[in-house]
């Protein structure tokens, strides 16, 4: 039973990085109705602004104290990142915790950055095939992947845990268990958690704020938001850049589970959209559901257990599970009925 | 049955004469050695196949690396179970490719647009991370299938041949060695054929059936016409071909990994396609060779090179560009082509080809405004 639940509490933070990718995907799909292969790239970049952070805010001037000497009797340098000798302890704090203030970087960059691609590039693509579509942002996929490899090179670039937050937390006992029965790390914990979060926002601004109900009219009949003298066409430029920003908090957050490369874009893209699928192309709670469930799934078929039974599963689950599910329900689990049926 | 109409005809005298100068017309442009040109023949041979999908149906397949993985695996078992000598490696790669390619094919056709790309590429996934984990007994893994001097070659030992050669076998041909030129004609030879299956397929009504399911699948069905052993039909052959361009990659080099099988390099082959031109003949044969060619000469360029090729600029202007350029090549080329790909879908979605096209109408569109201008007689 306890394996059980770790295997399900693994699951879900990768659950949750898949689901706020697939969130993007989806939303682009229903509002622009692009298929667009570069979202991977967009949380790729998510990534690298955690990095970019990280990389100013430690810019730091070093000195030589001619006091402390080496073992080999040379003078010590001692490097002050510029941060906390402007702000002391605070600034030593600002750097601990420079992944989760990156989010505060990442916002307005991808942002700016999904608008200008939807502007750019993707507006021009509505009307063409489902096939030239993923062709075009493959391109850019490849493009954006490129510019951050010329910049921050082909090796991964580990994020640091906040000192705070390392370690597990002992969450058997929580739930009345004994000690150390049932434990998980913080980080993954509050990933699960900020996913959940970013997903309710999501959720939120489309049900609740005026120009949420304007996006889901026009994803229900864009013609007829039209008609009405909306201005559809800015609000789903807007929501491209939303997509972008969902995605790109995923990666900054998910740097500390997994040091970001530049192809990592490409890595996830493959299994989002296979998420995307399996959810129901253009459904937005079957995007979120598909994603923890196949976050789970391959949690699962990763036990020792289920690999000696059928082996390689755990490789092979993901893509496994979208053919049988385009084969038998191709609408996906959640997916309108005659959507995107054939 | 063999025969072709008059402007195929032309088109392949003209298309064998292009491949088989290769040396010649390649050695200005500094590409002419015969491994490269191996590379540009057996590139050209896998668009050729993915054009027969891809340009006359229009169904996207983001998997066809697979088959070239199946292909160079298939290739080097028969090279260290059968025998060096490179028929039967063929013959098996393009029967098992075939094969798998049937079964591929078979789930995925049942499906259309998005969602049969998204099938091929789970499928093609699949077949690589298990050449990765679990099939390592049949693909070695990272290291990728090598032969050794002790494989059984039950063939090769029934007819005494190859017995006691120093160092590791290499693939003959009927005896013969295919290194060198020899192994570039080989594939040019290959090659051809490919290009006249290919233009057979664009010619026959097998070809036409398939435009018409480009064009209207619906309608197509709606005659009474049933469109699914077609497209199965054209599945497998466009799978044979890049199979075969499989099993001749692995003559160049008995060596075959499951990085072949990566989904990007399903993306290369797409973009081969698109780059010359979707659905024409000579396109895709083009586009191969355009990045086949920059891969190769872009990723040799190093910020030497590039600082002495604008030795003449002052020094900061100098520094600035080679900084710039620097970028989009050596390492960087990628990036070049990921841009190449971007313009050309969203400037030239026909391709080269289509651009030539127009310029030549063009062209003559301006030759002939003069004489239509002085043959409008004045209505009385």
């Amino acid at each position: 039973m306890n394996v059980f639940l770790a295997q399900l509490l693994n699951g879900l933070d990768k659950g949750g990085a898949y689901a706020l990718i697939a969130l993007g995907l989806t939303l682009v799909f229903g509002t622009l109705g692009v298929v667009n292969f570069a979202h991977g790239a967009l949380f790729m970049l998510g990534c690298f602004c955690a990095v970019t952070f990280r990389y100013l805010i430690t810019l730091e001037t070093v000195t030589v104290d001619p006091e402390k000497l080496s073992p080999w009797g040379a003078p010590v340098e001692v490097r002050t990142p510029l941060v906390q000798s402007w702000f002391g302890d605070f600034g030593a704090v600002l750097v601990d915790y420079s992944v989760p203030i990156s989010i505060l970087l990442a916002i307005p960059t991808m942002l700016i950055i999904g608008i200008a691609m939807e502007r750019g590039i993707i507006k021009h693509f509505y009307k063409r095939t489902h096939a030239e579509q993923i062709l075009v942002t493959f391109g850019l996929a490849i493009v954006l992947q490129e510019i951050v490899r010329s910049f921050f090179g082909a090796n991964p670039v580990p994020q640091p845990i906040p000192t705070d937050l390392r370690g597990a937390a002992d969450i058997g006992v929580w739930f009345g268990m004994a000690p150390h029965v049932l434990t998980y790390p913080w980080w993954r914990l509050i990933y699960l958690l900020f996913s959940g979060l970013v997903i309710g926002a999501v959720f939120a601004f489309l049900q609740f704020t005026t120009f949420g109900m304007v996006v889901r009219a026009g994803m229900a009949d864009r013609e007829t938001v039209g008609l009405m003298g909306i201005d559809i066409d800015r609000r789903f430029t807007i929501v491209f850049g939303l997509a972008a920003v969902v995605a790109g908090v995923a990666g900054v957050m998910y740097t500390p589970l997994l040091a970001p490369n530049y192809h990592l874009g490409m890595d996830f893209l493959v299994l989002s959209f296979v998420v995307v699928v399996v959810g129901g192309m253009g459904s937005l709670p079957g995007a979120v559901a598909a994603g923890f469930l196949l976050g789970i799934l391959q949690s699962f078929a990763s036990m020792t257990e289920v690999k000696s039974l059928i082996p390689g599963i755990d490789q092979v689950i993901i893509y496994l599970v979208a053919v049988i599910i385009l084969l038998v329900r191709p609408r996906g689990l959640m997916g309108r009925r005659g959507i995107m049926e054939s | 049955m063999f025969s072709l109409s008059r402007k195929d005809l032309v088109a392949l005298v003209v298309f064998a004469a292009v491949v088989l100068t290769m040396p010649v017309w390649l050695a200005p442009l500094g590409a002419s050695y015969p491994g490269l040109m191996q590379k540009f023949a057996i590139y050209a041979i896998f668009a050729i196949g993915f054009n027969i999908l891809f340009g006359l149906t229009g169904y996207l397949s983001f998997g066809h690396a697979a088959f070239i993985g199946v292909g160079s695996y298939t290739a080097v078992w028969s090279f260290k179970l059968l025998t060096m000598d490179i028929v039967p490696a063929m013959v098996f790669a393009i029967i098992t490719t075939g094969a798998f390619a049937l079964v591929i094919g078979y789930f995925s056709l049942r499906r259309t647009g998005i969602y049969f790309s998204i099938l091929t590429l789970a499928f093609a996934q699949m077949c690589y991370s298990l050449a990765y984990s679990v099939l390592t007994p049949i693909t070695n893994g990272e290291t990728g299938l090598l032969l050794a001097r002790d494989d059984p070659r039950y063939l090769d030992a029934m007819f005494g041949a190859q017995a006691n050669v120093a160092g590791l076998p290499q693939p003959t041909l009927l005896g013969n060695s295919v290194t060198g030129y020899t192994g570039f004609y080989l594939c040019a030879a290959i090659l051809i054929i490919a290009f006249y299956v290919s233009q057979k397929i664009f010619a026959s009504p097998f070809g036409m059936a398939l435009r018409g399911i480009k064009s209207n699948q619906t309608r197509m069905n709606y005659t009474g016409f049933n469109t699914k052993p077609y497209m199965l039909a054209a599945f497998v052959i466009s799978g044979m071909f890049a199979g075969l361009a499989g099993g001749l990659l692995s003559i160049t080099d008995p060596l075959a990994g499951a990085e072949r099988m990566k989904w990007t390099e399903s993306g290369n082959v797409v973009l081969m396609t698109i780059l010359g031109g979707v659905g024409t003949l000579f396109g895709p044969v083009i586009g191969a060779w355009l990045i086949k060619y920059f891969e190769n000469i872009f990723s040799a360029i190093n910020t030497n090179m590039l600082n002495s090729f604008f030795s003449f600029l002052p020094d900061g202007v100098q520094s600035f560009v080679v900084t710039v350029l620097s970028k989009f090549v050596g390492e960087g080329w990628h990036l070049t082509l990921g841009l190449m790909f971007v313009l050309i879908v969203v400037f030239l979605p026909g391709g080269l080809v289509e651009g030539f096209q127009r310029l030549m109408a063009r062209l003559k569109r301006r030759k002939a405004a003069p004489d239509s201008a002085t043959s409008v007689q004045p209505a009385e």
